[in-house]
């Protein structure tokens, strides 16, 4: 198309696109009411396995962050998610601290080991990084097993834990406080990743990944950007191990194989890559969809996992997030 | 002191000699056309001047500063800006956002204090929203400014480039081939462009160019490459009268005439 016809097309004032406000903090404050509702609704294990997604809804934002805004192929994101949770565990179960002071320890240690990662990343692009971090992925379950750490860790057994208690001013069971923090703690990581996408380091992640050279030309230090996003999205992921290992109240190597690195990134895809939004609606997915696929057959959930999965990438290409992106186009050319 | 002083150039790449002991300054404001045959060294010497290589011998100077063997990403941040031969734009971004993320050596504002939105981040952006406002309307982008750049005619995304180039304030502005895959209306469009961004700019345009009705028109200055050799250097009126240039461009046999 021209850009005589793109002219002609579009009116040449537009109204205004961005949200006042007060507009902004209503929307945020009835999606929060929204996202606290089922905490009084569902019963325990439904609310359970509620807070189960939201946690994986905020690791696969961290994913999100480097694959997705990044271009930098990550299939070992369950590793950080493990170091998320054993900082916490360990803390919580030799020194007693409470889970909120754990929290920051825990983002600084996948921050630091996230960076370390992204160093040799800058050497090794697409397939080869894809491969590195696969090995990361495989390789951390074990190294929590080794004898040489097993006092901390607790070896092959894992460790206990228990989940903070809701304070004494709240009417809340420790289900209903999990919930919430929860959805707390991630409502707060995802307003702060909407903030970094949506500005200027943002749009540098985005456009070293469309094109490094011209990246380069505007004045972006690659291998920085670089290394930074790969510590804020460990960092992120890591967070949420920190919360899976206080609803799971128990960590232990075999809850972080592989799989679960594969389960981020089926995640990130099926939800959109490279959206906000579209890692809440992964993180349900990934949850979820197993359990319906077990429901419908016990003898063969991974067949039907992946019917159901191939069904929906063939039916929504761009993820959820690209049918809420298409919705979203409708609704404003009707409204224009 | 001139503003680029490109001093003694030599690039070889295995035996073969791309640039060939090519020296040349522009000054303040001044628009300096880079003209020559195909395979004459311009792009080489283009790359060397913006960053993306290193010359086997000799130097660039910029702002009296040498840059020659900085990182790439420091160019921009000292006032250079640039535009590519093949369009380089970040595909799946609209186009305010390319042009905004041309402001990104403009800023200093890091990954905490945008998570946060802390008031230095907020002015940055503000700032830079501004200014983007500003360039999208003086290079007849905002009927297209939310559009993703990918949809948009080849004319459009070099505007773009421009407008990307010209959002941190350059003291020099590199063009790769402006005039490449435009059609004559255009480039008379173009070379009005070009004079006009550099009266409100106040720049300097080094211009890598086929188009030698273009660089006559619109250069103060013409330096002509032949085998990576400079062959002339002078006014438009003084280069195209060159004997070299005639040679080179029309060959001895003058059989093929496509200097303008």
């Amino acid at each position: 198309m021209s850009a005589a016809e793109q002219t002609a097309a579009v009116p040449l004032r537009r109204p205004e696109t961005t949200v006042a406000g007060w507009q902004r903090a209503a929307l945020l404050l009835a999606g929060l009411a929204l996202a606290i509702l089922p905490a009084f609704l569902l019963e325990s294990f439904q609310l359970f396995q509620l807070t189960m997604a939201v946690i994986m809804a905020l690791a696969v934002l961290g994913l999100n962050i480097v694959t997705g805004y990044n271009g930098q192929i990550s299939l070992g994101h369950g590793a950080f998610f493990a170091v998320g949770a054993y900082v916490t565990a360990i803390l919580m179960s030799h020194l007693d601290w409470s889970f909120w002071a754990t929290l920051p320890v825990s983002a600084v240690v996948c921050g630091l080991v996230g960076y370390g990662v992204g160093f040799p990343a800058l050497r090794l692009g697409g397939l080869y990084l894809a491969l590195t971090t696969f090995s990361l992925a495989v390789a951390v379950p074990q190294i929590l097993k080794h004898k040489a750490i097993e006092d901390w860790t607790g070896g092959v057994q894992g460790l206990f834990l228990v989940k903070p208690d809701p304070p004494s001013w709240a009417p809340f069971d420790p289900d209903q406080w999990m919930y919430l923090v929860a959805v707390l703690v991630s409502a707060a990581c995802f307003l702060l990743a909407w903030n970094l996408i949506r500005g200027r380091i943002g749009r540098a992640l985005m456009a070293i990944r469309d094109h490094p050279t011209a990246a380069e030309a505007m004045g972006m230090d690659i291998a920085t950007l670089k290394t930074r996003a790969f510590a804020t999205s460990a960092m992120i992921t890591g967070i949420a191990g920190s919360l899976s290992a206080v609803a799971v109240e128990f960590v232990a190597p075999d809850s972080f194989t592989f799989a679960l690195s594969i389960s981020l990134f089926v995640g990130m895809v099926v939800g959109g890559v490279a959206s906000i939004l579209g890692s809440l609606f992964g993180g349900l997915f990934v949850l979820f969809v197993p359990n319906i696929a077990e429901t419908v057959s016990k003898a063969a959930p991974g067949v039907i996992y992946g019917i159901i999965l191939i069904g929906f990438l063939f039916i929504l290409p761009d993820g959820f997030a690209g049918l809420l992106r298409r919705l979203y186009a409708r609704a404003r050319r009707g409204a224009g | 002191m001139a503003l680029l002083e490109v001093e003694e150039v030599f690039v070889r790449f295995g035996g073969v000699t791309a640039v060939a002991g090519v020296s040349f300054a522009v000054d303040d404001r001044q628009i300096c056309g880079l003209i020559g045959p195909n395979g004459a060294g311009k792009t080489t010497l283009f790359n060397v001047i913006s960053g993306i290589y290193r010359p086997t011998e000799g130097r660039v100077r910029f702002a009296g500063q040498v840059v020659t063997g900085q990182p790439r990403h420091r160019m921009a941040p000292l006032g250079l800006g640039r535009t590519f031969q093949n369009l380089a734009l970040f595909r799946s971004m609209t186009v305010r956002e390319n042009v905004l993320a041309g402001a990104h050596s403009a800023g200093h504002a890091g990954f905490l204090a945008n998570a946060l939105r802390l008031p230095a981040a907020r002015r940055e952006d503000a700032a830079a929203a501004g200014r983007a406002a500003q360039l999208l309307a003086m290079l007849e982008l905002e009927a297209v400014a939310d559009v993703p750049v990918a949809d948009l005619s080849f004319g459009t995304q070099k505007r773009v480039e421009m407008a990307r180039a010209l959002i941190c304030g350059p003291k020099l502005l590199l063009l790769d081939e402006p005039a490449g895959g435009l059609n004559h209306g255009e480039v008379d469009g173009l070379a009005e462009l070009l004079r006009d961004i550099r009266a409100r700019f106040d720049l300097a345009i080094l211009l890598v160019e086929h188009h030698m009705n273009l660089v006559m028109r619109v250069s103060d200055k013409v330096v002509a490459l032949d085998f990576g050799r400079k062959i002339a250097d002078g006014t438009p009126e003084e280069v195209r009268s060159d004997p070299e240039v005639i040679r080179a461009y029309l060959g001895d046999g003058g059989s093929h005439a496509h200097a303008a």
